[in-house]
């Protein structure tokens, strides 16, 4: 089932969508998506350092991700520039420093528009080990920080006084967006990442009543964007990555569409 | 309904202060909490309090004096406000179980208790102000917690919602025999079953029993003249004597004993619950 490129990619891309859904309903929740950009961002630094340093390029875009958090931690506790500031200044040097580095790189050719925008249909047999194991170590981390990640988003203030540690939560959630950006950079490129986070749990904030199920249906929405995008790119000919960011898009609007909204969550009428 | 109970103190602090960055926080404080105590902790904006009631729950860390709390002990917060954004579906029930698991019998039992029972399906962002507060009551009980910490409890409830707001809290110290901490910013209402007021200023400037502390010089020096005036103490009315540790009551009980307000306690609740409209001013 491995045995040719599309179904390499399709199995690869609907491995990162089931991880990036749930995930990234922490990101819509508490409002990270600038955040998670930055982090993005900076991935093709961590591309080009971990070529430098001849090391696994997974785990230096996943190195390079987490340190951008960790500043970004630090630099908050100053609280001089706004986080916003903050964002925009580590998302733009980060991105331009590893595109400067990459042109010192003469040894080794980079296909630059490969990091930017990804590349699915090259994945390998490898990747997808990794796309597999690391996806299910995030979604068991994910799974068994649900309680105190979703308290600490509601009111990091109320889990504190009832003994959770928000702090941690915090942490837990940036390593973990570190890690799917790792190893989503290969598929969809470091500047559609945070789209596979944020729209299809956008999406699926409008079919869902609670939290558990925004993260399910963002998983299997996700998935249809990839299966859908990637059989798009086939017919028509188009970039792989885009074309599912562009499907996820689609099903978005088309839920904008729908007249669910109030399907759940409705108040009982009075008396009742 | 209560007989003798020993003296159960769930937190010491002994004089406990915090400093951060070389700036005092807060200092000095001496405040003991027991089973069935209420205590309101009351000063302007920056006196200390939330440092004070983090000290309590174990959030902070003392820098000087210590903190003794009850091992085990389970802490109900009720949070001052809580805005929670439409991009998270959660409904009453799920935010019943946030912090930590509860049979939906316990839920059910909880939402009865504050009269939500109906909102259980809806969305939390679709509730009301007061039907909110309540249902955050309800999900602090739920944890059947040792000690109630509440900020600023009636922060935007008018009068007979506060009345009402505080019947409410002197039936969950009766029933439950939790201790109950209060944050207040607020001075013009203190409930009068409240054992010790402490008036924080950076440090404790006085402490007493709700009238003493209205008396008291230094709360009168804080908060000037006119607060004398304003400072109610909501009394409730009640046809039973509580224990009595004498711990800091300086002053005496500041509630009356009169049997002639037996339905204050269901009209109140009722009031809070949304059941009944609001009554004419008295």
């Amino acid at each position: 089932m491995f045995g040719d490129y599309f179904s390499r990619a399709l199995i690869a891309g609907i491995g990162l969508a089931l991880v990036a859904g749930p995930l990234g309903c922490f990101v819509v929740w508490r409002r990270m998506a600038y955040f998670g950009d930055t982090m993005a961002h900076s991935a093709l630094l961590g591309v080009a350092l971990s070529i430098i340093l001849s090391m696994n390029m997974t785990l230096g875009v996943f190195a390079v991700a987490a340190l951008v958090a960790g500043a970004l931690i630090v630099l908050q506790k100053q609280a001089t520039l706004s986080t916003d500031a903050l964002l925009g200044i580590l998302s733009h040097s980060t991105l331009a420093v590893g595109l400067v580095l990459v042109g010192f790189l003469t040894t080794v050719r980079i296909d630059l528009m490969g990091f930017l925008f990804g590349d699915i249909l090259a994945v390998s047999v490898e990747d997808i080990v990794i796309i597999y194991g690391g996806g299910v170590a995030i979604l068991a981390i994910l799974i068994l920080a649900w309680r105190p990640l979703l308290a600490s988003t509601v009111s990091p203030e109320l889990a504190e006084a009832e003994g959770l540690r928000p702090e941690t939560s915090r942490l837990v959630l940036m390593i973990l967006m570190a890690s799917v950006i790792a190893i989503a950079m290969k598929l969809v490129g470091v500047l559609l990442i945070t789209s596979l986070l944020i729209i299809p749990a956008a999406t699926a904030r409008r079919l869902s009543a609670t939290p558990e199920m925004m993260a399910a249906v963002a998983a299997v929405l996700g998935a249809i964007a990839v299966v859908g995008g990637l059989f798009g790119s086939r017919t028509w000919d188009t970039a792989s990555g885009p074309s599912i960011v562009v499907m996820a898009l689609v099903i978005f609007l088309v839920s904008l569409t729908v007249p669910v909204s109030r399907l759940f969550g409705r108040r009982v009428p009075h008396g009742t | 309904m209560n007989a003798i109970v020993p003296r159960e103190t769930l937190i010491t602090l002994s004089n406990a202060g915090v400093s951060r960055g070389g700036r005092t926080l807060v200092s000095g404080v001496d405040l003991t909490i027991a089973r069935g105590e209420i205590v309101t902790l009351i000063g302007p904006n920056g006196s200390g309090k939330s440092t004070t009631a983090k000290l309590a729950t174990g959030v902070l860390k003392p820098t000087t004096g210590t903190v003794t709390r009850q091992p085990g002990l389970r802490i109900g917060y009720v949070p001052q406000k809580l805005s929670i954004d439409w991009t998270l579906p959660l409904t009453v029930e799920r935010l019943m179980t946030l912090t930590g698991r509860h049979a939906p019998a316990d839920i059910d039992a909880a939402l009865e208790a504050v009269g939500a029972a109906r909102l259980r399906k809806a969305a939390v962002q679709e509730l009301s102000g007061g039907e909110f507060q309540r249902v955050l009551f309800a999900r602090a009980m739920i944890r059947k917690p040792d000690l109630l910490v509440l900020d600023e409890p009636v922060q935007g409830v008018d009068f007979s919602g506060e009345v009402a707001l505080y019947e409410l809290v002197r039936q969950i110290r009766d029933t439950t025999r939790s201790g109950i901490l209060m944050i207040s910013h607020d001075l013009h209402v203190v409930m009068a079953e409240t054992d010790t007021v402490i008036c924080l200023n950076g440090h404790v400037c006085c402490r007493g029993t709700p009238s003493a502390v209205k008396r008291s010089p230094e709360y009168l020096k804080l908060f000037g003249e006119r607060a004398a005036h304003t400072l109610a103490i909501y009394e409730h009315h009640h046809d039973h004597e509580h224990h009595d540790d004498g711990c800091v009551v300086a002053e005496g009980h500041a509630h009356g004993h009169t049997h002639e307000h037996e339905g204050t306690q269901s009209w109140a609740l009722s009031f809070w619950r949304g059941q009944i409209p609001p009554p004419e001013r008295r």
